[in-house]
């Protein structure tokens, strides 16, 4: 195989994690709202642990998406 | 093309030096991303200076604007590290305010025209500024955890209350938690400006190349306009939500230090 070839189906690959953070945000966000709606009073105080879970959990997917970076650049 | 050159997303990252300096072998040189950083400095210095120098019982506009900021990382710090943290509010407060000026100073758009070099620069693009940031504040944890706690910050790694033979397993998850703290610190600031810069020359270059297409492509070109608006608000977004986390991280950070021995 041509190691551009091989370059561009690693740095694809790379891109998985974005799924993962997908459902990872999806779980974040829905729950909160489902917990939010039931206690709306609630809702305000535990907004700065959503955000942070929300930064942690976006985090896999920008190392996937740096790790992309890394292999269509070439920067080692 | 009809004239429009439609730029790499990746233009915008290149470090251009605008003053070479050197300090014997070391390249000093002033650059883009210097110079926006004394931009970014010397705006936050002007505006607290202003909004201090007739501070009143009554707050004015600006004074009104800088109090909200000191009581939302006031508040932060003393929610997350308690009465211990007010010593480390300075610098919880001037990296919170440095990083959200750098991230929006980088969303004004550059004039067309102008030499690459007076192109506007997002500073917390760049890994090596981010990774500077985290290492403060980890240096920080690190030196006052000891001064604080001696060798009682070692408990930090081995959480009280645990069965003996669990530790086995947890001492080697802290200590390779801790590692990764300033890598994910930094790389969480660095990649959300990056990705989300190249996402939004993405969408306007998308728009540039329709239009110059012509005819019914260019109809078709409003459709990424409303995305490169879209991305451009929630750049914004970012913008705060990613100065916000990086305050959040380094005080619960410093509250280990801090809390290391009632761990």
């Amino acid at each position: 195989m041509e190691a551009d070839a091989a370059k561009l189906i690693g740095a694809g690959l790379a891109s998985i994690p974005l799924a993962g953070a997908g459902i990872g945000l999806g779980l974040i966000f829905g729950n909160f709202l489902s917990g939010a709606f039931r206690n709306p009073s609630a809702s305000a105080a535990n907004q700065p642990t959503m955000l942070l879970a929300f930064a942690l959990t976006e985090f896999t997917g920008l190392l996937g998406f740096v790790i992309a970076m890394l292999i269509l650049l070439e920067i080692f | 093309m009809q004239g429009f050159r439609v730029a790499s997303p990746m233009e915008q990252f290149e470090i251009i030096p605008i003053v070479d300096l050197s300090l014997g072998s070391i390249d000093i040189s002033l650059t883009n991303s210097a110079v926006w950083m004394l931009i970014g400095t010397g705006a936050i210095i002007a505006f607290f200076f202003a909004a201090t120098r007739r501070a009143a019982i009554i707050p004015g506009r600006l004074q009104s604007t800088a109090e909200v900021l000191y009581e939302f990382v006031s508040d932060l710090v003393r929610d997350t590290v308690g009465p211990e943290g007010r010593k480390f509010f300075p610098y919880v407060f001037t990296l919170f305010v440095w990083i959200l000026v750098a991230n929006l100073f980088g969303m004004i758009p550059s004039l067309p025209g102008l030499p690459k070099a007076a192109h506007t620069f997002t500073t917390t693009s760049h890994l090596v500024v981010t990774l500077a940031l985290a290492m403060v504040t980890i240096t920080i944890v690190i030196v006052y955890g000891f001064y604080k706690n001696g060798l009682g910050f070692f408990k930090l790694f081995a959480p009280s209350g645990q069965p003996f033979y669990m530790y086995f397993l947890l001492v080697p998850i802290e200590v390779v938690s801790f590692l990764s703290r300033p890598l994910s610190l930094a790389i969480r600031l660095f990649a959300n400006m990056f990705a989300g810069h190249i996402i939004l020359k993405l969408f306007a270059g998308f728009v540039v190349s329709l239009i110059g297409a012509g005819g019914f492509l260019a109809v078709v070109g409003i459709l990424p306009f409303i995305g490169a608006a879209a991305v451009t608000a929630l750049e914004f977004l970012v913008a705060f939500l990613q100065a916000y986390v990086f305050a959040i991280l380094t005080c619960i950070y410093l509250n280990d230090a801090v809390h290391a021995a009632d761990h």
